[in-house]
């Protein structure tokens, strides 16, 4: 998307939705958004019953629901997507207030509108109470290879250095007069890509040589393990699991 | 370009997971091999992989962010995939492609978590390897110059995209959630698509061209330009004769080529049966019409913002048959390859 | 105890792969407890014989000896604790999601672990006052605090000789001072490769040239600096108005 990940979602506070090993808290959200893209379109009730489940969880981290839909902005296009399918899917019409609609339309727009936002809300959550930092911890503990995590740890601690590197390109073209307005300007910008990328380059080789000069021997010392009581992961478990007896009860009613 | 939960159904979804983990697995150990040792260092660890990758990546997760103005306000962005396999190689490519996903998914709750797969699969994994089977095939072909590197950046960007389309389209025939008339809405997605990857082939061309001019020995798509003419044999550095193929050639990599063509001239045999239907073309039109208000927001990228504003008939059955069997066969072709590939690489392990 | 000294390079000499050479016969001895600037201008080969000093460049003539351990792959784990390189851009040299972790990378890549790490890390962000900042983030700290961190990073293996790439630049002058302040406090050899000039007078009791990858002058910083011929052959220039004689 256009952009948008400048912000990082993470809230600081105190809960007991904050305190959960990360690695449960991964596996309860993978766990709740499975059950839920399971459920039957037609169990209406069920994804309310969802929707509250997340409800009680924002309540119990904390976060406020301003803060929460805000988030949820970054469905919109699938929303322009959604709403466009009661008018273009093939099948029995139905007429709403003078329009005539496609039922399967409409269900389709219902099953991605209601799964979708369930698990953007589900994510926001996930990350507004987990710091990067132990986000990364908890994948690793679920056994994503070290390698990709250290990939990803190296991303997202130079996420900000890379992204800095080009706004100040962008800020000395502006001060030498250039406004970037179409087409016509690709060649300049292209310019500060290939400029980006090499830099981004040079610097993980001086990044090797760093690690290098410290001992580094192609394993990542692993410092800290995140570990889970039992109660932990019950604690967890409660999201997906009244999910599922939810979801079972959509499938049989 | 993202897919949200709820798109494709669950068993879908889990395939398409099991694909991109094989992928990234397989990605992992041919990253290594293109990030190579640091000059002086090899041996003692050696590996650049992490720092390397995780710093590509970085860039990758910040030139998506690089906004390019089209015309009054509207502006796209590039994917990156293209970019990637061409810079650092396609292996280095699909990891960091995933990675980005991956912590977009996590992170910004951009992509949906039972949709990482899919999107790994269609941005990551179809799109760099299409774009890097092109564009290493135009570098063979055409007169070793370049010229010919950023003219096949540009061809292989440029197809990379609708070859995703066509490849999130198929994932949607099998898996999708609501019955849309398909064969018209791979019409609409390869359509439309081609014109984003018109932005994103300039854009990569551009960007290919930046780097070769000034470090063209960080492109590893034209390594074959500047490094001195070696051969690669069983392990030992051999005076190449000057006429001799690139060195980076060889048995795997000619198979993988082979299919993954093979999958694009069926992609491309699907699209052409779907474009057959008649009033494709003009729909399309109407489609950018209306999509050029959605768009603003969107950014240029999203094949859903533009996707499915399609025809009414039920042509489902055959549309969804012909999806069946080009997911079926670009999957075995792409798994066979990559068995084939692993295979070989352990055994020169192990010799 | 009369031990070795810290360093000693002899004879070293190196081109890179695509031919370019820049060593040409470098011979340079480091007492143990000494501080000693390295000066010389862009070019002249000063960060090719940094990466000589841990190992991470080899292959060419001459030998380097660390603590009476010659640099070579037999050895370059135990030289490279000895050895504690701070690069010119922190944010190359902290690549950790914390500082904790940055500083623990070191020893635990040295096999340290549980409680002892802890101490040895506590220990060194002490040293330069950052204890407080174990958990944050690098790249939220300020430049100057960065460098410290990276310092750090370094001290917590209790290396033989610390090695500074232009400790100085890009720091604000209270940072500047800060950090002359810690280096003045540490009880280790120091090798410190800079274009600040007065920062070298400041710290460095000896100073040494190298100009055109050789050792070109060797003696005491104040010397080498107020010797302007010497100096205006080596493109070294004292900062306006700053007269080396008149600093006590």
């Amino acid at each position: 998307m256009g952009a948008g990940h400048a912000h990082r979602l993470y809230r600081h506070a105190h809960s007991p939705v904050h305190e959960l090993p990360p690695h449960t808290k991964l596996a309860a959200v993978l766990g709740f958004v499975v059950v839920v893209v399971s459920t039957p379109r037609e169990a209406v009730w069920a994804f309310a019953g969802y929707a509250l489940l997340l409800a009680a969880v924002a309540a119990k981290a904390r976060i406020p629901a301003g803060f929460l839909l805000k988030r949820l902005l970054i469905e919109v296009p699938f929303v322009a997507f959604a709403l466009l399918m009661p008018f273009v899917v093939p099948g029995e019409r139905t007429t709403v207030l003078g329009v005539s609609l496609s039922v399967p339309g409409l269900w389709g727009a219902w099953n991605v509108l209601a799964k979708g936002t369930l698990g953007v809300a589900a994510s926001v959550l996930l990350a507004s109470t987990t710091e990067l930092r132990a986000l990364l911890l908890g994948l690793q503990r679920l056994k994503l290879p070290p390698l990709l995590v250290q990939i990803a740890s190296f991303m997202i601690r130079y996420g900000d250095v890379i992204t800095d590197e080009m706004r100040r390109m962008s800020v000395a073209r502006r001060s030498r007069g250039f406004e970037a307005r179409g087409v016509r300007h690709w060649g300049v910008l292209a310019k500060s890509a290939g400029a980006l990328f090499i830099r981004s380059y040079e610097r993980g080789e001086r990044v090797h040589l760093a690690m290098l000069s410290r001992g580094y021997t192609g394993t990542m010392p692993v410092l800290d393990e995140a570990t889970a009581t039992r109660a932990q992961w019950a604690y967890a478990a409660a999201l997906p699991l009244t999910a599922l007896l939810i979801c079972l009860l959509g499938w049989t009613l | 370009m993202h897919v949200p939960d709820g798109f494709i159904n669950a068993p879908v979804s889990a395939v398409a997971g099991v694909v991109a983990a094989g992928a990234v697995a397989v990605s992992l150990r041919g990253a290594r091999r293109e990030l190579g040792g640091a000059p002086g260092a090899e041996g003692h660890g050696g590996d650049r992989t992490a720092p390397l990758a995780g710093l590509v990546a970085a860039f990758v997760f910040a030139v998506q962010m690089l906004n390019f103005p089209v015309a009054a306000g509207t502006s796209g962005h590039l994917l990156g995939g293209a970019l990637a396999a061409i810079l650092v190689g396609p292996w280095t490519g699909v990891l960091c492609i995933a990675v980005v996903l991956l912590m977009q998914g996590v992170l910004f709750a951009d992509g949906g978590l039972t949709a990482l797969g899919v999107n790994i699969t269609v941005m990551g994994v179809v799109t760099v390897v299409v774009a890097y089977a092109l564009f290493r095939g135009l570098v063979l072909l055409l007169p070793r110059t370049r010229a010919s590197v950023t003219a096949a950046s540009f061809v292989a960007a440029l197809v990379s995209v609708p070859a995703a389309a066509a490849a999130f389209t198929l994932v949607y025939a099998v898996g999708g959630t609501t019955d849309v008339p398909l064969p018209k809405v791979l019409t609409a997605m390869v359509g439309v698509h081609v014109l984003i990857g018109i932005g994103e082939a300039v854009i990569t061309m551009l960007t290919v061209g930046a780097v070769i001019a000034v470090r063209p020995d960080l492109v590893y798509g034209a390594r074959g330009l500047t490094a001195p003419l070696k051969l690669r044999v069983d392990g030992e550095l051999v005076d190449a004769v000057p006429a001799a193929a690139p060195a980076t050639g060889g048995s795997p990599r000619k198979l993988w080529i082979g299919g993954v063509v093979t999958a694009l001239v069926l992609a491309g045999f699907v699209s052409f049966y779907a474009s057959a239907s008649p009033d494709g073309l003009e729909k399309v039109a109407a489609d950018q019409g209306i999509d050029a208000k959605a768009q603003e927001h969107a950014a240029a990228g999203s094949p859903l913002a533009d996707y499915g504003v399609e025809g009414v008939e039920t042509a489902r059955l055959s549309g969804g048959l012909a999806g069946v069997i080009g997911v079926g066969a670009t999957l075995a072709v792409g798994t066979g390859a990559f068995w084939v590939v692993r295979r070989r690489r352990a055994a020169a392990l192990e010799a | 105890m009369t031990a070795a000294p810290s360093l000693e390079v002899h004879g070293l000499a190196y081109a890179y792969p695509d031919g370019h050479q820049a060593l040409f016969g470098v011979d340079l001895t480091v007492g143990r407890g000494e501080r000693v600037a390295l000066l010389g201008p862009n070019g002249a080969g000063k960060t090719t014989l940094v990466l000589h000093l841990n190992g991470i460049l080899t292959g060419g003539a001459g030998t380097v000896t660390v603590a009476g351990l010659p640099v070579g792959r037999k050895h370059l784990a135990e030289i490279r604790r000895k050895v504690g390189i701070v690069f010119q851009d922190p944010d190359d040299q902290l690549f950790m999601p914390t500082v904790r972790e940055d500083v623990a990378f070191g020893p635990a890549a040295a096999g340290l672990r549980g409680a002892e790490l802890d101490a040895a890390v506590r220990r060194a962000l002490d040293r330069v006052g950052m204890a407080e900042y174990a958990d944050r983030p690098p790249h939220h700290l300020s430049f100057g605090q960065r460098r410290r961190v990276a310092v750090a990073t370094v001290l917590v293996m209790e290396p033989e000789i610390l090695v500074l790439d232009e400790p100085s630049s890009n720091l604000d002058p209270a940072s500047r001072r800060e950090l002359a302040d810690i280096l003045r406090g540490l009880d280790v050899t120091v090798l410190m490769v800079t274009h600040d000039l007065p920062y070298a007078l400041e710290l460095c009791p000896r100073a040494v040239i190298l100009s055109e990858g050789v050792i070109a002058a060797d003696g005491p910083t104040r010397e080498i600096l107020t010797d302007e011929e010497l100096m205006a052959r080596h493109r070294l220039e004292l900062p306006f108005g700053f007269v080396p004689s008149s600093v006590a």
